[in-house]
């Protein structure tokens, strides 16, 4: 069992405030990811989580047991780390055994469930080499190798892909979910890269600023962003904001739309404006448009587009995907289901 | 073109290196050498470098008239006793400055070097005086006391910047694998500073070896260590040069054969943690 909820959870580094009130419930055997920019306090969060750091105030129930005074080893929790943060002067076998030779573990025990590990992350032949005889990909598999021998209630990552190369990236993505959805262990997982945390998560958890802005599955976030914030950051090239006169229609002091969800139409109608710049990659072509007062918009057509730099071009949202903000910047839903409702 | 200039420039700093390092050597090896004079010869001018009468009477003379090994030993126990106090002190004192520091850690560590700083002959008085009255004048416990003390500062400015090196991330990691502070020390944290430890032990040995100011000033003969014994042979009656450099290069062969079987690993803790 890893069911996880956090009831007020704060944390300030002197004046400072990191965390203003965490409330959430992780469900057991989800796969949770913490977003958000720099210094949002998603990491802090997580060591929180973990008893790394002392909390403020509030509760941390982890199976409805308060473990805000109980230290980290017994929480019943593993870390993988972003430096990954292996013992370089022990072996494989030595890194990933090191928890269970702590917890006191009978050595065939432990040689059992260390060879089952790294079975599992496919390590078995490098069980007798040290960390700095292996590559970036491996090291960090036997950090999850670490994690996983435990058998924790949950696991926690920090940024643990960050130090990767883009295709190792994709790879340990997928060797991770694969791994979690194996093991139906809960895992709180965290990342700046907002595709990670759409491509990995069952529920995502958007921060800023020390408070959670919205927590819900990744189309959830998508479709239904609770404020100008989330709309922004979820989402690959950024969703368009347009304020102003070309808001009004729409019933909104800002709308927002998503740079696939704008049409190129024929030469004078929607808004106007002329390609700066047009990335054409096969499969997608990107056009970042200056389109006078509207402000840049970004277009993103599934296919190849004939147009380049200085090409007038007309666009216009599609209806049913106008996201419309309030003054604060909250949702106020979508302009057609606004106008169906 | 290219690889003519690389070479040129290989031989030529090759040869400064050389060149310099003979030049740092030279006081010891003339040391060395006047040992094997007579002590005619060493007052020889212009001296002799190689072509003189080599003889050995001179270390005869010098076990005979003063006991090698007694003043030996002590300097072994009064070194290594005075290092491995000095750092189990200071392990569990770096330790915390590192890795739980306060407000005032910087402050600590800045008032501890400053004492460093006073010339001991300022608290020579009051020192000799507690010693005579605590009777440790002229005691090997004495020594080992004031050098661990005199040495300690250093010890745990070393320690500290070795311990600072080590990624605050894989202590985390242990504790989060269950290790309480202690097996974490021991697991985690000395494994990986065998370089710094080492090299903080070794320094601390050759500082405490070569002290004289204190070894001189507070003993006479039953504590006395090679120190005392080199000076020995700067009498009233007159310097004794070749008998002197005898007794200098009989006393820091021990160090020196330490300090070259050592040398990678003092090298290596030395720069732990210049280059990533």
């Amino acid at each position: 069992m890893g069911r996880i909820s956090l009831q007020g959870v704060r944390k300030s580094f002197g004046p400072v405030d990191i965390i203003k009130g965490a409330d959430l419930d992780i469900e057991d055997g989800s796969f949770v990811v913490f977003v958000g920019p720099s210094g949002c306090g998603k990491t802090t969060l997580l060591r929180l989580i973990a008893g790394l750091e002392d909390v403020t105030g509030g509760k941390i129930l982890i199976d409805g047991q308060n473990v805000v005074d109980v230290p980290p080893a017994k929480r019943g929790l593993s870390m993988v780390f972003q430096s990954y943060a292996l013992y370089p002067h022990m072996s494989v076998r030595g890194n990933i055994a090191f928890g269970l030779k702590m917890a006191g573990l009978p050595r065939e025990e432990i040689d059992r469930k260390v060879d089952a590990a790294a079975a599992t992350l496919n390590l078995t032949a490098y069980l007798d080499r040290k960390p700095r005889e292996l590559s970036g990909g491996q090291r960090q598999r036997v950090a999850i190798g670490r994690a996983i021998v435990r058998e924790p209630k949950a696991f926690l990552f920090d940024e643990p892909l960050s130090n990767l190369d883009a295709a190792l990236r994709v790879q340990m993505r997928l060797e991770v979910t694969r791994l979690q959805k194996q093991l139906a262990t809960t895992a709180i997982y965290v990342t700046h890269d907002q595709v990670e945390a759409m491509t990995m998560a069952d529920k995502i958890v958007v921060l800023n600023a020390g408070n959670i802005e919205q927590y819900g599955s990744p189309l959830e976030l998508y479709e239904r962003p609770a404020n100008i914030f989330v709309a922004g950051f979820i989402g690959s090239p950024k969703m368009n904001f347009v304020a102003g006169d070309a808001a009004r229609p729409y019933g909104a002091a800002t709308i927002g739309v998503r740079p696939e969800h704008l049409r190129i139409d024929g030469e004078g109608q929607g808004w106007s404006g002329t390609v700066t710049v047009a990335e054409h990659l096969g499969s997608d072509t990107f056009l970042y448009v200056d389109a006078g007062k509207i402000g840049t918009l970004t277009v993103r057509y599934v296919g190849e587009l004939d147009l380049k730099a200085g090409d007038p071009v007309s666009l216009s949202p599609d209806p049913s995907r106008v996201h419309c903000f309030a003054d604060d910047g909250t949702s106020i839903g979508t302009w057609r289901s606004e106008r169906l409702s | 073109m290219a690889r003519m200039v690389t070479n040129r420039r290989v031989v030529v700093s090759t040869t400064a290196a050389w060149c310099f390092g003979f030049l740092i050597f030279f006081p010891i090896l003339w040391m060395i050498l006047t040992s094997f004079k007579t002590e005619l010869d060493a007052f020889a001018t212009p001296p002799s470098f190689l072509f003189f009468h080599w003889t050995t009477e001179n270390y005869a003379t010098v076990q005979e008239r003063s006991d090698y090994f007694h003043h030996a030993i002590n300097s072994i126990i009064i070194a290594g006793g005075s290092t491995l106090i000095a750092m189990l002190i200071a392990v569990p004192a770096a330790w915390s400055m590192a890795f739980a520091p306060t407000k005032r850690t910087k402050d600590i560590l800045l008032w501890m070097l400053s004492t460093k700083m006073m010339p001991p002959v300022g608290v020579l008085v009051p020192i000799y005086l507690i010693y005579r009255d605590f009777g440790l004048l002229d005691s090997r416990a004495g020594l080992v006391f004031i050098l661990c003390l005199g040495n300690l500062p250093i010890v745990i400015w070393m320690l500290f910047t070795y311990f600072k090196e080590i990624p605050k991330d894989i202590l985390e990691a242990a504790r989060m694998d269950g290790a309480t502070v202690g097996r974490e020390l021991i697991y985690v944290l000395a494994p990986m500073a065998v370089p710094g430890l080492a090299s903080t032990m070794l320094l601390n040995f050759i500082l405490a070896w070569n002290e004289a100011f204190w070894t001189l000033n507070l003993s006479t003969l039953q504590a006395a260590p090679l120190t005392v014994f080199i000076a020995s042979y700067s009498s009233p009656e007159g310097l004794f040069w070749a008998k002197l450099s005898a007794a200098s290069t009989l006393a820091i062969a021990p160090i020196l054969v330490l300090g070259w079987f050592s040398q990678r690993q003092l090298v290596r803790g030395l720069t732990f943690g210049a280059v990533k």
